[in-house]
């Protein structure tokens, strides 16, 4: 290990991998990942079912294959890989202080940082449930690992919270390896899950899913020994008389994924609080110059094929800021209007070269509804949609020509069809 | 005459179609609007077939993940899972290793991860 680099990538699972490589296929060489776990592929070696790489590979890979494909990727170029290695800060110019077992703690200096970190489970804290605390609720990444990395079963009469794509898969996962999945209760009037999952994971398995429901109380001391769940109102408070008991042993929470941003917070990047990730020009660089965000630490991906592609724009557009410093900007906004949740990137450079994708997410599930993009009352583009959700993440191609015709922010908005 | 309820999976709007059966054979298929939904609920109700991925464990106590290289009758999953919960690996072994030859048909499980 040296003491300078010029690009440090926090994070060697899909995003971390895919933006190391493009960055050394883009000219720079001299690059430095850091990962926590003992190997590369992050969320993705856990992750066993098929069903990745559809968009990328036009293949269903499980997700070890699909993350091998980048590892390799990474290991013929001998991008250095630091694992075991826990980033513990970042300071504004720069400098990453980490540690493991063979250095201590330890600092290198880059030129540029990538933060691809990915994301985090919401917990049952963050959820606010009474009652006491038994053995046997858990996340179900956590659940996930212990089954599929550790070969334990956490339990054997489950109960799910949350209908999230990791929920509905270990809904499957769980009753395959023999336990008996009574429920999956989820507090929205639809699922976050994408529709397959919905289908191949309960509906294969006759697991009901009870939608505008949520737990309202967990029994048991040493271990759980039941759960309650009650059906809620428009507001979300659950309706008396309408209680269901499950006598189960092992309750899974899926309730939702948080880009994980104590580094990006600690070195004073601005943040967004719609997708708790940087926000981020169109070539993914932060508030900071010279450090770079993608994948689920960025915005929580459906897709890994998509935290493959931003991430190999984000190495690029590192290796370019390496090479050839910073250029002056000229700066617009990107916001969300009605009906839409977030859009990404927050901000278009219009001196930037290239057409822009934007990504975002829609505030509830519509039929036949209109993507708007206006600009100073302008209506830019229009798309008529039959189905949007929030689960499934949209993207909008803004033309470079556009892009340099714009004179103010742009404003992307979704109207129900009447 | 019977009557199955599907939900597609061929795309985010989510048909929910309705298939008549007499016996074996499809009667009418409603409720689909693209030709895709229609294959998908002409094969889902004469015989459902579903990737199975899971692990096998290795002699030094590790899991490597494991899947059939193409789709296995869904109503075969659980007998299949017993079959392969009685397999125990030994390292090394690599992507694409064949764990069971012929575990259905010529349906092949192979690993989808390394053991080193």
């Amino acid at each position: 290990m040296k003491k300078s680099y010029d690009i440090v990538v926090i994070g060697g699972g899909p995003a971390g991998l895919a933006a190391a490589v493009s960055a050394y296929d883009n000219g720079v060489k001299d690059v430095l990942i850091l990962e926590r776990e003992p190997r590369t592929g992050g969320i993705l070696n856990q992750c066993i079912h098929n069903g990745f790489g559809l968009t990328r590979f036009k293949e269903s890979l499980a997700g070890p294959e699909y993350a091998y494909k980048f590892a390799v990727e990474a290991e013929k170029r001998n991008i250095e890989t630091l694992t075991q290695t826990t980033v513990l800060s970042i300071s504004k110019d720069k400098k990453v202080t980490a540690i493991n077992k063979e250095n201590g703690v330890f600092t290198v200096e880059a030129k540029a940082v990538i933060l691809a970190m990915g994301c985090r489970e919401r917990s049952r804290g963050a959820l606010n449930i009474a009652g006491s605390r038994p053995a046997g609720v858990f996340s179900a990444g956590t659940a996930q690992k212990y089954i599929n990395v550790k070969g334990y079963m956490p339990g054997k009469e489950v109960v799910i919270l949350g209908s999230g794509d990791i929920g509905l898969i270990m809904a499957r996962r769980m009753t395959l390896e023999g336990a008996k999945v009574h429920a999956v209760a989820e507090i929205m009037p639809y699922s976050s899950g994408l529709k397959r999952n919905i289908v191949q994971c309960l509906d294969d398995f006759g697991i009901p899913l009870y939608l505008n429901h949520t737990v309202t109380e967990i029994r048991g001391d040493k271990r759980v020994t039941g759960v309650t769940i009650s059906q809620v109102d428009q507001n979300k408070k659950p309706i008396k008389g309408t209680e269901k008991s499950f006598d189960c042993d092992t309750i899974l929470f899926s309730v939702g994924l948080i880009p994980e941003n104590e580094l990006t917070k600690g070195m004073g990047v601005e943040l967004s609080p719609r997708t708790k990730g940087a926000v981020v020009y169109q070539n993914r660089e932060t508030s900071i110059e010279g450090v770079f965000a993608c994948g689920n630490a960025l915005q929580v991906h459906d897709l890994v094929d998509f935290v493959s592609e931003e991430s190999e724009l984000t190495g690029k557009s590192a290796a370019e800021y390496v090479l050839n410093g910073a250029k002056p900007r000229d700066t617009i906004n990107c916001v969300q209007g009605k009906n839409i949740n977030y859009v990404l990137p927050q901000k278009i450079d219009k001196n930037a070269s290239g057409d822009v994708k934007l990504y975002f997410r829609v505030s509830n599930t519509f039929k036949n509804c209109t993507i708007k993009l206006e600009c100073n009352g302008k209506e830019l583009i229009k798309r008529v949609k039959r189905v949007a959700a929030p689960g499934e993440m949209e993207t909008l191609l803004l033309k470079e020509s556009l892009i340099k015709s714009l004179e103010g922010d742009v404003i992307l908005s979704l109207e129900e069809s009447v | 005459m019977k009557t199955v309820n599907l939900t597609c999976v061929e795309c985010p709007m989510g048909c929910a179609i309705e298939v008549q059966l007499d016996g074996e054979s499809v009667v009418s298929v409603v409720g689909n609007t693209c030709p895709r939904g229609l294959a998908y609920a002409k094969n889902e109700v004469v015989c459902p077939m579903r990737v199975l991925t899971t692990t096998v464990k290795s002699t030094d106590g590790r899991m490597v993940s494991v899947k059939t290289d193409n789709p296995i009758k869904k109503s075969n999953m659980f007998s299949l899972m017993q079959v392969i919960n009685g397999i125990t690996v030994t390292a090394p072994v690599k992507i694409g290793d064949i764990i069971m030859k012929n575990i259905e048909g010529d349906v092949n499980l192979v690993a989808t991860d390394c053991l080193k």
